[in-house]
Formats: structure tokens, sequence, C-alpha cells
């Protein structure tokens, strides 16, 4: 009881994810800076910032529903430090493993896109109505190409457990290359999901203010920034185990960092991406995810089972 | 898409998009606009009244006040429309520095435009970019007058400041980088897809109703109006300067941003030849401290299009009416046509298309009913303003009985 607390609680669980968050956005805006030729923030900045944001004033719009309002942040990092334990870190077993547990991953990796849209609502401003229906339609975009190039890996492995699709990718590095498609794919989605550019759409700063966060302050919004930047290291801790499957079986030390290092190279992945481009508008963005992303995935679909029919009976 | 019903959006007085107050009031459906409500005055300042009560040298200060991008161009404008009333001939060499320093000012305002635009678009990197090379022009302009804005180098009758020969060299070192840095922006302009994206096809004017709404500057020659004042109606010395007027048949934003780019470009080749081509001999005449009775307009492309000043001279040392007409008053018409049937995430770079400058628009209007006409006086003016606010629920406390007490008494 007391084993399973410290893991929910400290290490790998809220306060490990929490500080590997942090340690996240500052790598991504210390880079973000440097593309950009700027200075950027000193390594505590991100922690400051939380830190400043709970002792600030709480000012909660007297239309807005009082519960909701405030659990909608609370849920959303709940769930995102949830989907982290059905995932093989550094080594090839997850804390927690049962079949089909990518699925419920995804499904809880979704929940905070979904609480920004229920924080957003039930904030009852106009601009964060707007950006609240702007992270619906979006999530209708991006979750597709998601869930079907997560899922295309899995029939690879043939097994729906996270562990399971670990361990055989482990054995067969070979087939990352295979993946490759889907990685990027994912990559992509990935910044959907976390409201980056050029997917910021709904909380596009210079049309609708913050969107689904216009109305939040003070510890509900450092809660909400908290849920982003989980959501940023379990979503690279998906990808990573499921489409880099390298250095799992290094002991527990050297697994670690090989974790470490590959959880930065993906939010460095994303720090280029989002200082190349510019935000697209809603129509472009719907009209890239279906056109482009989803059929990809789809090829992606079609060679992994002409691989697995072919090559691994 | 799951609200289908119409809803109206205030983007401003405050607003991110905003660099100043503004108001504009949209008719959303989803998130296509239906029509747009512009409300301009937030920042009236009364400076056109504030011209009457001071000496013309006092008001040359003034009016460079009015804009803090385009500064320059009021204070030359202001200086020659002076001049011409009172029939000053400015020596040649004054008039190269004058276009020196005109040309620097566009190119820090165009490249200030295309990091404001890259931003709008959630484009940082641009506005990171472009904003580091325009500090070779502040530095210039700093090197040149002592002043990163605010120049303060005109003077009625010439230019108060001198360009030395090592000056000159490190001027011409710094279009060089200026130069090719904005070719490598052309270049980002022409291959960046989702700047294009963004860009192409976004707030269209075509060249006929760009005629008609009155539209000037860089919006006007984006529609393929050939029409920059530089050329049209010479001052300075750009009669004796060749230079191509920059035109674009995109009728769009992209359009309006090549065009900006590529004048950064053609301002390079003025800058370059007026420095090489610099007359010698002074560099201002005296001036009367009384200017003789009459009046006069005067025109000027500044970087947002063609300015306008009227002066009334009464023979006192003090002018007795002066009249600003800004680009962005002859352009914010044609935003309300540019919004219409376009998607709400298109709102910030159409309007910043323009390269809007809400404060130097703004002016204090009196509709009056017969033929009753009075001179409002400088507390009147700033009561009226203390009224704007307190109808909008701003109060100034005791600040508004105040003024009322001095006017009655």
């Amino acid at each position: 009881m007391v084993e399973q607390l410290l893991f929910v609680l400290v290490f790998p669980g809220l306060i490990f994810l929490s500080a590997m968050g942090l340690a996240a956005e500052f790598v991504d805006r210390k880079l973000y800076a440097r593309f950009q030729n700027r200075i950027g923030p000193p390594w505590f900045q991100p922690l400051a910032d939380f830190i400043k944001l709970l002792g600030k004033e709480v000012v909660i719009p007297d239309e807005a529903h009082p519960v909701l309002f405030r659990m909608a942040p609370v849920i959303a990092v709940a769930s995102a430090v949830a989907a982290l334990f059905p995932i093989p870190l550094w080594q090839q077993r997850a804390l927690i493993q049962f079949p089909g547990d990518l699925i419920v991953v995804l499904y809880l990796l979704t929940l905070p896109t979904f609480m920004f849209f229920v924080g957003g609502w039930s904030s009852c401003s106009l601009f964060a109505k707007i950006g609240s229906v702007r992270t619906m339609t979006q999530l209708f975009a991006f979750e597709i190409p998601l869930y079907l190039t997560t899922l295309t890996a899995a029939i690879l492995a043939g097994s729906w457990s996270l562990s399971d699709i670990a361990a055989f990718y482990a054995s067969r590095p070979g087939l990352f290359a295979v993946n490759l498609p889907g990685f990027l794919v994912a990559l992509v989605t990935l910044m959907g999901k976390l409201e980056r550019v050029p997917f910021d759409i709904p909380e596009a700063e210079t049309e609708i203010v913050a969107g689904a966060f216009t109305e939040y302050s003070g510890r509900w919004l450092a809660v909400f920034h908290l849920a982003i930047d989980i959501e940023m290291v379990v979503g690279a801790a998906l990808l990573s185990a499921v489409f880099l499957p390298f250095g799992l079986g290094v002991g527990a030390a050297g697994g670690f960092l090989v974790f470490v290092a590959k959880v930065f190279f993906i939010v460095f992945l994303l720090s280029v991406a989002r200082s190349i481009v510019a935000r697209l508008r809603l129509d472009q963005m719907i009209a890239f995810c279906w056109k482009i992303m989803a059929p990809v995935a789809g090829l992606q679909l079609l060679i992994n089972l002409a691989v697995k029919g072919l090559f691994l009976k | 898409m799951s609200s289908e019903r119409e809803f109206r959006i205030p983007v401003g007085p405050q607003h991110p998009a905003l660099k100043e107050p503004a108001g504009f009031s949209l008719a959303l459906k989803g998130e296509k606009i239906l029509g747009a409500e512009i409300r301009l005055g937030y920042n009236h300042r009364g400076i056109e009244k504030g011209c009457e009560g001071r000496s013309y040298i006092q008001a040359l200060y003034l009016v460079e006040r009015i804009c803090g991008i385009c500064s320059h161009s009021h204070a030359t404008l202001f200086a020659q429309t002076v001049e011409e009333i009172a029939g000053i001939e400015v020596p040649a060499r004054a008039k190269y520095l004058r276009v020196i320093v005109a040309e620097l000012e566009r190119i820090h305002s165009h490249l200030l435009w295309l990091g404001v635009a890259g931003h709008e678009i959630g484009f940082d990197t641009l506005l990171m970019y472009t904003w580091r090379d325009r500090e070779v022009v502040m530095d210039l302009l700093a090197e040149i007058s002592g002043n990163r804005v605010n120049y303060g180098m005109n003077t009625i009758g010439g230019v108060r400041r001198d360009i030395s020969p090592e000056l000159a060299g490190r001027i011409l070192a710094g279009i060089e980088v200026i130069e090719e840095r904005t070719k490598y922006y052309l270049e980002v302009a022409a291959e960046e897809e989702t700047l294009k994206d963004r860009l192409v096809g976004v707030g269209v004017v075509p060249k006929d109703a760009a005629e008609e709404l009155g539209a000037v500057g860089p919006t006007a020659r984006a529609s393929g109006i050939a029409c920059d004042i530089r050329r049209d109606d010479p001052y300075a010395a750009y009669a004796e300067l060749s230079f191509e007027v920059v035109t674009d048949d995109h009728c769009d934003v992209y359009g309006r941003t090549v065009v900006r780019i590529k004048e950064i470009l053609e301002s390079c080749r003025i800058i370059r030849q007026a420095v090489k081509e610099l007359p010698d001999g002074p560099i201002a005449v005296r001036a009367p401290r009384k200017i003789p009775a009459g009046e006069a307009v005067g025109r000027y492309e500044a970087p947002r299009g063609e300015l306008l000043h009227y002066i009334r001279a009464d023979g006192s040392e003090k002018p007795d009416r002066v009249k600003v007409r800004t680009p962005t008053l002859a352009n914010i018409q044609a935003v309300r046509y540019m919004l219409r049937d376009r998607f709400l995430a298109d709102m910030p770079i159409v309007v910043a298309a323009i390269d809007p400058c809400f404060s130097c628009t703004d002016r204090k209007v009196e509709l009056q009913e017969g033929k009753r006409r009075r001179v409002l006086r400088w507390e009147e003016v700033r009561l009226a303003g203390v009224q704007w606010y307190l109808r909008r629920g701003v109060d100034f406390g005791p600040l508004g009985k105040k003024l009322a007490q001095k006017i009655d008494g």
C-alpha cells in the first residue's frame, strides 16, 4: 500500500512527473529562444512561474460553474499522471499492465484536452467559449490519426498492451524503421494535443486572448499549465515506448538516462517544429489532419499488415 | 460546427492583437465574420489644437510626437509646409539628409511591421528575427540623430545635424546588412508554406475597390495602384534620385507583405544614392520667427502611405490652424471591406496589414446643426475627452469639474 502510494505520488508519479514536466518546459522554452536568437529563460523559470501563479489572486467569474471550473484543471493533471503508469519507461515492463492498456493510455491522454473544453465552457466567457469550441473541433481532427498510428504499431506487435509492444520492438529494433511514417504522424498530432504552434488555434492570443484559459488565474491556471507540461512528458514517453524501442534492457540507471534522453529528443523535435512555422487556421488544420495525416496513418496500416503477413508469420 | 448562432465578439479597446486601443465589434457566425464595426477615438490627444498655442518651432516638435514610428515624416512635412508658406529655400544638403533619415525610418517601420505581422499569425520566430535586424537601423538613426525615435532632425529651414564622412561609411555598411537580410525575408515569404497559407487570398481588395475606398501607400500599391508621393509630387531630394514604385497584383495581405519587403530594398537603393551624392554646403538657413500669412497643404509619402498636413498662418509666430490627415484614416475604410466573409482567425492580420496607427488618426469631431461655428479652447477639448471617457465608465474624478470651472470662470 505504502509502496503503491509512493509510486503514484512521488516516483514515477506526480512529483517526478511534475519535475520532469517543468524540465521539459524549460528545454522547450530555451531551445525556442535560441532558435529565435534570444537568450531564453534560466533553468528555474518554469518552476518560478508555477510558484508565482500559486501565490496570485484567484478570480472566478460569477457566471462560471464553481465546481466544474475548479475540477477541470485537477482532472486534467490527474488523468495525465494516470496515463503514465501503463507506459514502459526504462524497463520492458510497465508498473501496471493488462491487455488493452494502450487504449486506456490514449483515452486518458484525451481527457486533458476534454478538460480544456470543460474549463473554458464552464467559465462562460465569450473568448473562452470560442476557444473551447475550437479545442473540440481540433480534437476530432488530430485524434483519429494519432489513434490510428499507435494502434497500427500495436497490430504489428500483435498485442494491445504497451509492455508487450515495447518488448516486441525491443527484440526486433529494426522494425522501428517500418513505423517511421507513423512516428512522424504521431509527432505532428502530439503538437495538436499540446496545442502548440502551428496548432495553437484554441489559444491563439491575437484572436481570442487565451482561448479556454482566458478566465483562469492564480493556482488553477498554474495547474492547467502543469497539466500541459505533464502531458508533454507522458505523450513523449508514449511515443518513445511505441516508436523508439531502444535502450530498454540496460539496467535501471542506464535505462533511466535513455528514457530522459528520448523524452528530451522528442521535446527538441517539437521545439524545432514550433519555431519554423506560422499558426494555421482552423479550417486549414482540419484539412491538413484529414487529407494528409489520416491517409499517411492509413498507409502505415497497410504497410504494417503487409509486413506482418509476409515476414512475421 | 456546433454553434451556428450569430453572436458578437468585441476585439478591443483592450486586446492582445492590438498594439493600441481601438474597438472592433465583429458579428460572427461560427468562425465566419459577417460584419465589422470599427470604433476609433480612444487615443485622442488634441495635438492639432495643441499646435495652435505654440510657436512654429515648438509645434514642429509636437507634431513629431504624433507618431512614434513615422515621427520624421510628420516633422519633415510640417517643416516643408511651413517653408512653403514662408517661401524659404532649403539648402540641397539638408534635402538629402532629410531623405536619408526618411528612408532609414521607412526601413525600420517596414521591418517592425513584418515582425508584427508574423506575430499576428503566430509566427513569432519572424518577429524575433526582423526586430533583431531592425536594431541595425535603430542604431544608425541613434548615431545620426542621438535618438532611436523622435529624431529631432528637422528645423524650419533645414536640418539640425550633419553626417560626417565616417558616419556615411557606417550607414552604407549597415545598409549592406539590411539588404542581405531583407533578401532572405523575401525568400521566406516566397517559400514558407504556412506563411503563404495564412496570407494568400486573405483581406482581398481589388484594384477598383481600393481606388474607390481611397486606400494609400503599400495597401494601395499591393492592389496594383502605382501611387507614390515621392514620384507623383516629389519633395526634398526625391526628384534627383532614381527609384522604382513597387507594386503587386496579389491584392491581398501577401501582396502587402511583398510590397513592403521590396520597398525596404528600394529604400536601401535610395539611401546609397543619397549618401554618395550628398552635396556640400550648409545644412540649414535661418527662418523668421513670424511666418507670413498664408496657407498650404503638404503631401508626403510616409511608410504607411500618403500623409497630408494643412497649415494656415496668420502672420504671427503661432500657426492659426494645423490639420493632419494620416494614412491610417485613408486605409481604415478598406479594413471593413477586407474583413467581410473572412474567418475570425484572419482578423488580426487583416487589420495589421494596413499597418494602422490609431493614435495618429484619432480626431475629435463635433457635429453641429446650423451655421454656428466656434473655436474650441484648449480646456474645452480636454473636458470633451474627460466626458467621453466618463460615458464609457472611466472616471477621472475632480479633473472634469476643475476643467468645467475653468471654462466658466
